[in-house]
């Protein structure tokens, strides 16, 4: 036992499957921990606000500010004069205010300028010219207007004799942000204003519980029916077989459906949701378990065992069911894989757990979709949803190949 | 030492122990029925060692597996002590495996792997009703038994069946019949997985164990040379048919039938030429 845990350990493919298992279901863990709010609170007004750190808009315009020089490539002036204005207004001036061309130094902006305010008189209809051309050199003179005054944002109180100017707010003012509230949504937050990686980590969780009780489910179904069909064979084994086979032509995911859709919206939670996953899912466990029992049947050890007179089920439990552990466990390892795909498509299409009390990886995909975040470019709404699930399955079939090469010799490279 | 044991028998009187008439086992229906026993009738008598020699796939293990009754049989009857065999239901199956039991051909696959060597002679024990004895009674009928076959308790008793050698897995499958004393022991090639050293003590030792409780011990093997050592009587088989019977004497030194010539030839002789040809010819 202590050997196998060890060469389970050496297995490469095991070991970045369960590194990348375990990451997930700890931060499932830690995180609620350090963030304690409902991760189905509204946050947001609104559909979808990007990623990124939010500030109080009041608090800063209150705030003591803090007068910081910045380079001048950061100044509104420079900034309105861009390179292709310049040359505008180098042509305006030789060809309006006949300046030669020497005296007008381009490069600076203050200069420039100077000669500008000294030249154009917005309410002079200057001649040939279009009226598109005109309407933006007036823009174009509002802007340098603009920039070139130094108040700022007038902030305005209301006083005894309607509003007052209390504060002016200049570009060189700052705020320390440790002053004002933040508030940092690192994945944004959805249609309903909820904040996506809050949801996330309680949605990964109980996804992974989904996942854990229909494979535990499904595995003890396919177990049961498995050892007795595999062990008992005659009619018994032929009841459970066309039973089997039955489930496996009905393409499962039909009854999924059909199953979901009868238990009704307010019955379906997540454990409700988990076990109609477990129930349509056992087939295929079925079947695998019975071929091994069936081989293992006839073994010399087994009917030792018969011969000393153990009845049936101690027969099934010490000497049947010890041959088959690791390949039970592979076979949950990936029922819960699927299990956990299973419940996004039912998600997807409706039918998933009622969706007013928890999250769950499916949801989130279909409330993306439902708000059309896919066609407005709210990527942090799925995208992450999309990710995570690919890397529990992955994960989960890294760790079930790299247990196949340690109890399957013939696999080992 | 055939002769030995022959002169030995007949002074006892012979009792049948198991009988069989027309005996038959089919696997699989219609296209596909393979009929592995075809219609043997046999008579083993109490206290002798019986062989049933055959090539591989002449129905030998099928019909060991008849008389153990792991398997059903198709048609026909066995008889155990005279009685036809009763064993319907899972208690009167319990009531005969105490008085047949069997030593399988591979040792390494005999054995449980995930539980220690006490739990298969705490089995033995319990079948015969010792399982409530105290832990010293139970640790010294153990101990007898492993020295019977030169093991020692002790050093096993802490150890998983795949630390032994296939020699002494082997024998301690001996030991467990020294426990059990079944009255028929069935001994299905016990020896061919083995190398030729051990396989003389192991012969060696069942041998002991027939004399110390007279039991009936039913030697299946494709080795017609051993059998002819230790045998009293002699079936040879061949698909699924008894193709000669009778003391080994009769058998072996005297054949008659054709299969049992050709399986005496096959035997390879130290100081003569082994005449490859022969196989292919007859």
């Amino acid at each position: 036992m202590k050997n196998t845990i060890k060469q389970v350990f050496h297995s490469g493919k095991f070991v970045v499957g369960f590194v990348i298992f375990i990451t997930i279901l700890l931060t499932c863990i830690i995180y609620p921990l350090f963030v304690k709010d409902d991760p189905l609170a509204m946050l947001g007004q609104g559909n979808f606000f990007k990623p990124g750190t939010y500030v109080s808009q009041e608090e800063v315009a209150l705030e003591k500010s803090y007068t910081l020089k910045l380079p001048r490539e950061f100044s509104k002036l420079e900034m309105v004069l861009d390179m292709d204005t310049r040359s505008q207004i180098q042509q305006f001036l030789i060809k309006y205010a006949e300046i030669p061309e020497a005296d007008i130094d381009v490069t600076n902006a203050e200069g420039l300028v100077q000669l500008w305010k000294a030249n154009y008189d917005p309410d002079v209809k200057y001649s040939g010219m279009t009226s598109a051309k005109r309407k933006s050199f007036r823009r174009l003179n509002n802007e340098i207007i603009a920039a070139q005054r130094d108040t700022g944002v007038i902030i305005a109180e209301e006083g005894e004799d309607g509003l007052e100017k209390s504060k002016t707010i200049k570009d060189t003012d700052f705020v320390n942000t440790k002053d004002v509230q933040t508030r940092t949504f690192i994945l944004g937050t959805d249609n309903f204003g909820r904040d996506v990686l809050t949801e996330l980590v309680a949605a990964t969780k109980s996804s992974l519980k989904i996942g854990l009780i229909a494979g535990l489910v499904a595995t003890a179904i396919g177990l049961v029916l498995g050892l007795l069909a595999g062990y008992m064979g005659g009619i018994v084994d032929n009841l459970i077989t066309f039973v089997t086979n039955l489930f496996t032509v009905i393409p499962s995911f039909v009854i999924l459906i059909l199953i979901s859709y009868s238990v009704g919206d307010k019955a379906r939670g997540i454990m409700v949701v988990a076990v109609i996953i477990g129930i349509t899912s056992w087939p295929w466990t079925t079947r695998s378990v019975r071929s091994q029992v069936i081989s293992l049947r006839n073994r010399d050890h087994v009917n030792l065992s018969k011969l000393s007179g153990h009845s049936m089920f101690r027969i099934i439990f010490t000497d049947i069911l010890p041959y088959i552990a690791s390949y039970v466990v592979m076979a949950m390892i990936l029922q819960i894989s699927s299990g956990i795909l299973a419940e996004a498509q039912l998600s997807m299409i409706g039918l998933g757990p009622a969706t007013t009390t928890t999250a769950t990886l499916g949801l989130m995909m279909q409330w993306a979709m439902t708000y059309s975040a896919h066609l407005n470019g709210s990527w942090w709404a799925y995208f992450p949803v999309v990710v995570i699930i690919a890397l529990i399955s992955f994960s989960l079939n890294l760790m079930n190949t790299g247990l196949d090469q340690v109890f399957n010799p013939q696999l080992r490279d | 030492m055939a002769q030995d044991q022959n002169s030995k028998q007949n002074l006892t009187e012979k009792k049948p122990c198991l009988s069989g008439r027309g005996v038959t086992k089919v696997f699989g229906i219609g296209k596909q029925a393979m009929t592995a026993v075809d219609h043997v009738d046999f008579d083993f008598n109490e206290g002798e060692i019986i062989s049933i020699v055959g090539e591989s796939g002449s129905g030998k293990t099928t019909l060991s597996k008849m008389l153990l009754g792991l398997i059903s049989v198709t048609e026909g009857t066995i008889e155990y002590q005279g009685k036809p065999r009763d064993i319907s239901s899972a208690a009167k199956k319990k009531e005969y495996w105490k008085n047949i039991q069997p030593i399988f051909q591979d040792p390494f696959s005999s054995y449980n792997i995930f539980y220690k060597i006490d739990a298969v002679l705490d089995d033995c024990l319990r079948m015969r009703g010792k399982g409530n004895a105290s832990e010293e009674e139970k640790i010294a009928l153990k101990t007898e038994a492993c020295s019977f076959v030169n093991l020692k308790y002790a050093e096993l008793t802490n150890k998983y069946p795949f630390e032994l050698s296939g020699g002494q897995m082997q024998r301690l499958m001996i030991a467990r019949i020294f426990l059990l004393k079944p009255k028929i022991l069935m001994a299905d090639e016990p020896t061919s997985m083995i190398d030729a050293c051990s396989r003389a003590t192991i012969l060696d030792m069942l041998l002991k164990l027939r004399d110390e409780i007279n039991m009936t011990v039913i030697f299946i093997t494709h080795d017609i040379g051993l059998a002819y050592y230790i045998s009293d009587k002699v079936y040879i088989m061949e698909h699924g048919k008894f193709v000669e019977s009778g003391t080994a004497e009769e058998c072996i030194i005297h054949p008659k039938s054709p299969y049992t010539k050709r399986l005496i030839s096959d035997v390879p002789k130290i100081y003569e030429k082994w005449d490859l040809d022969t196989v292919v010819n007859e």
